[in-house]
């Protein structure tokens, strides 16, 4: 979430879920919520009961359109210039925050500049969205206040994913929706512990509570802690290690609880990545196809089989606890890792249990100081920054004064997508997430009951080109790009717009990443899972020779 | 802040807050008034008329549920008269309900029986009436059996009001009146999307969920699939998970949880493919070796990397605790900042 890090100072939610209740507006911006956060997708429903009004801004005509007031249906990879053109049209009517932008933002002069080239014309064109829809969405978003967005990775997951968020951060101070109840900037987190994870520093540019590891006093206080640690430059991020992987220059993966051989963009040059290690360690649950390739499978332990905590997507820190003991042979994760540590002779990983671990966390993350077992276990959770056992956590961010300092403007221009239909590859694919299913489905079709809901991958197209096509419901295509091909029944939908084909990633059977594009987030190397250029064609289906015939 | 609003329930001075129900305020007073239709997270119904009380200066017999208390409120809840129609509405309700209490799964937990215990009802004075209802069995999770059904309407007002996904509603007038599916679909016909929330609200042993163990004791953790964090109780029997119950108290799904949270835990957690012992490769591909063997080898082999050739994945499904503990081992131990995790995926 890098760009509103560069702009508030933090990049995570800056509301709770609990405030969608005193929203007069919400706005959702690349969201599939009923189907990706269901629990939230409840409370923005009542929220819209209760006469909040609701703008939904998605190419797919996902679930909550139906509770919407305003549907902008842009053309994908076109948030920037769409939300742009709202930001102008809020200036030029004098909806805009007068007094929030002068006490708290900066870089305001730069930033009206670069709104010129968003015109309503152009705009219009370059998004296929009316302009009278774009006017009135900025009118409805900057008249109802509190407003609050959420945004999901369909606005982060394109090469220009960053200046997406950021043209959502513009749009929100803009209009003084920041630090306020019922308003904010609120990036959905997609699996379960993927804030924690960054909380943790499991990032290659940061330590635990966002320390920068090219910070030679964080540095220090951890060579402190730990005895020894890494250098001041920064590491690699994962679609780099994977680059690196394939030309040697490394060796040697350690890989928990993930399977990049399903869920990575390009999977032909992830596999050939891991092939190439020189030794892989994974460590998970199930096999899957990332343990298929290991040296070494290590048996993890699952959630409900140890104690630990989890972060949510609102910061909201709350326990895990262990309900049975590990599946006779697993382990817990922390234990296997700082058994390894402990082969190694390393000292500061004799911990006697997750308790232990937190302990230290309190210590040297200053955002996690307060939030300690005994607190969660007499009130249930708490958000950071907790600094102390006094503080009571923090639900909305950035109150009083932005992280940073002052919210930063950020001037932006409008970039395509790395790869764009043509006239072999003529459709644009998405991917995505369903309901029933979670990630690479290595837990969920396990489960007999989601697998009767939807047990196979299917080709969401539109009805238009279905008929251009010669398509019919259930009809077994085949999905190429340029980087590889999978088969897929179809499913005709107007969920997904003409000229845009969807899939998830749940099924192994149907790898849809095999397809998806190399192209990443300029800032961030987020991958380009929501656009790539594929081909769809109907599989012939050969006419069976039978003994008995011919 | 709400106003704090003082009244008396059966000449007892009790204290509450405005736009709370006669109800409420009784039953967080101790004061226990009998109940089915109301549910604290729906809005107040009046249906099933069980909660009736006497309230002076208003005519009849109000349900309490759907009253707001009021300054100076005196309120009566017991009485021949309340006691009389309290027992005409209940033995309504009986006598189009099965009589097989001991073959139903809500035996003990359902609150029909419970109102009946309470009212000292113990056989049923009215011809039974019901004919034969469809049940439907199509969810694999839940069933709906109308049979047991007593129009309570908390789960079609839980559809409207907590999920808004208006799956179920009661249809027809009178006797014909049924819990019922757009154009009489089954459940998985239609656009439910099985969360099951109206089967956590359901009084009696009409929605059930198919799978029905109960737990011997309960643990209080957060759910494993998406960054919602729902609050929830594993129940535990036998060594097993055998039920998922939304923790009312959790601050960010109050309660609710969804498809996976509820239905899709029990079977992967003990599923009969999980990993039980490490495996390391050899030439005949990968063979199970102990766990000292294998960390050993995992440590032995880390040991000879220098920190720019080695790369560490934690894990967004991980704890916070595995997260950190496996990226000190990164930065600490093999030297190198070279840890990520799939945040961007
Ligand atoms: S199915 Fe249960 S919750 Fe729904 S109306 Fe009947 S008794 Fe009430
Ligand atoms: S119950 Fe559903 S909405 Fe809640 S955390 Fe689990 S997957 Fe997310
Ligand atoms: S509980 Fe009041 S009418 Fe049913």
């Amino acid at each position: 979430m890098a760009g509103l890090a560069t702009q508030f100072g933090s990049g995570a939610m800056t509301n709770s879920i609990g405030d969608f209740k005193d929203s007069a507006c919400l706005l959702s911006i690349g969201a599939n919520t009923t189907e990706a956060h269901p629990v939230i997708g409840f409370e923005m429903k009542q929220a819209v009961k209760r006469g909040a009004k609701l703008i939904v801004i998605n190419p797919r005509k996902v679930g909550l359109v139906r509770h919407a007031d305003l549907w902008l249906r842009p053309k994908s990879g076109t948030n920037v210039p769409l939300i742009m053109a709202m930001c102008r049209v809020i200036l030029e009517n004098g909806w805009h925050d007068e007094a929030f932008m002068a006490a708290r933002c900066e870089n305001l002069e730069a930033f009206k500049e670069s709104l010129e080239q968003y015109d309503l014309e152009s705009v219009s064109r370059i998004t296929g969205v009316p302009a009278e829809d774009i006017k009135a969405a900025a009118c409805m978003y900057a008249k109802n206040t509190p407003a609050a967005i959420s945004y999901a990775m369909g606005i982060c997951e394109f090469s220009h994913g960053t200046d997406g968020v950021m043209a959502v951060g513009n749009l929100a101070m803009l209009t003084g929706n920041i630090g306020k109840p019922g308003a904010g900037v609120n990036p959905l987190r997609g699996q379960n512990n993927v804030q924690g994870a960054c909380d943790m520093g499991a990032l290659p540019t940061t330590y635990p509570g966002y320390q920068s590891v090219t910070d030679p006093v964080s540095q220090a206080k951890f060579a402190l802690a730990w005895g020894k640690t890494s250098g001041l430059k920064p590491g690699i991020t994962l679609s780099e290690m994977f680059d690196a992987a394939c030309d040697g220059r490394i060796k040697a993966m350690y890989i928990i609880g993930e399977n990049p051989m399903l869920s990575d963009p390009n999977l032909a040059h992830i596999e050939k990545a891991l092939r190439s290690l020189d030794f892989l360690v994974v460590q998970d649950i199930f096999q899957t196809e990332t343990t298929a390739l290991a040296h070494v499978v290590l048996p993890g332990a699952s959630f409900a089989e140890k104690d630990g905590t989890f972060t949510n997507t609102e910061r909201r820190v709350q326990r895990v606890r262990k309900a049975i003991e590990p599946v006779s042979g697993s382990r817990p994760d922390w234990l296997v890792t700082c058994q390894i540590a402990q082969k190694m002779g390393a000292q500061g990983f004799d911990y006697k249990g997750p308790y232990d671990i937190m302990n230290e966390i309190n210590r040297l993350s200053p955002s996690w100081g307060g939030i300690t077992y005994e607190r969660l276990d007499a009130c249930g959770s708490l958000q950071w920054p907790c600094p102390t056992v006094e503080h009571p956590g923090t639900p909305i961010l950035h109150t009083h004064v932005f992280t940073r300092g002052r919210g930063k403007f950020m001037p932006l221009d409008y970039f395509p997508p790395f790869e764009m239909p043509d006239d072999e590859f003529p459709f644009l694919l998405d991917t995505g997430r369903a309901l029933f299913h979670y990630h690479t489905g290595t837990m969920t079709r396990r489960v007999g009951g989601l697998n009767r809901f939807m047990n196979e991958e299917k080709l969401q197209i539109n009805p238009a080109d279905a008929q251009n096509l010669d398509i019919r419901d259930g009809d077994m295509l085949s999905i190429a790009s340029r980087r590889g091909k999978v088969t897929a029944r179809a499913k005709i939908t107007d969920v997904t717009p003409a000229g845009t084909v969807y899939m998830t990633f749940h099924f192994r059977e149907t790898p849809s990443n095999l397809l998806t594009s190399p192209g990443r987030d300029v800032v961030t190397a987020t991958p380009e899972y929501k656009a790539c250029a594929v081909k769809v064609e109907k599989v012939k289906v050969e006419k069976l020779k039978s003994g008995g015939e011919g | 802040m709400a106003q704090t609003v003082k009244f008396t329930i059966d000449g007892k001075q009790v204290t509450s807050t405005e736009g709370t129900t006669v109800l409420e305020a009784a039953l967080s007073a101790g004061i226990f008034i009998p109940n089915l239709c109301f549910h604290p997270d729906l809005e107040p119904y009046g249906g099933c008329r069980m909660c009736i009380v006497e309230i002076q200066g208003m005519r009849g017999m109000p349900t309490s549920c759907t009253i707001k208390v009021a300054e100076g409120m005196i309120v009566k809840t017991f009485g021949p008269e309340i006691d009389k129609t309290r027992r005409d509405a209940l033995q309504l309700l009986l006598a189009n309900h099965p009589t097989d209490c001991l073959a139903c799964v809500k035996n003990q937990r359902c609150e029909l029986q419970k109102v009946a215990a309470y009212m000292g009802v113990t056989e049923r004075t009215m011809q039974r009436t019901a004919r034969p209802q469809a049940v439907d069995e199509s969810n694999p999770f839940f069933k709906l059996d109308r049979n047991y059904c007593i129009l309570c309407a908390r789960c079609t007002r839980t559809c409207n009001e907590i999920t808004c996904v208006n799956a179920i509603d009661l249809v027809s007038r009178g006797d014909e009146t049924r819990v019922s599916l757009f154009q009489d679909q089954q459940f998985m016909e239609s656009i439910c999307r099985s969360c099951g929330e109206c089967v956590a609200r359901c009084p009696v042993g009409a929605l059930v969920s198919k799978n029905t163990v109960i737990p011997s004791s309960e643990v209080l953790t957060t759910c494993c699939y998406c960054a919602v964090g729902c609050s929830m109780y594993l129940g535990v029997r036998d060594g097993k998970i055998v039920s998922v119950r939304g923790n009312s108290e959790g601050k960010s799904n109050k309660g609710k949880l969804c498809v996976k949270g509820r239905f899709g835990i029990a079977e992967f957690v003990t599923h009969p493919d999980r990993l039980t012992s490490p495996l390391v490769k050899g030439e005949n591909g990968q063979v199970q070796a102990s766990w000292d063997d294998a960390l050993q080898i995992v440590a032995d082999r880390f040991k000879t990397y220098s920190p720019d050739e080695i790369a560490v994945v934690a894990s967004a499904r991980t704890t916070n605790e595995d997260v950190y503990a496996v990226q000190k081992l990164a930065r600490a131990v093999l030297g190198t900042n070279n840890v990520d995790n799939c945040a961007r995926l």
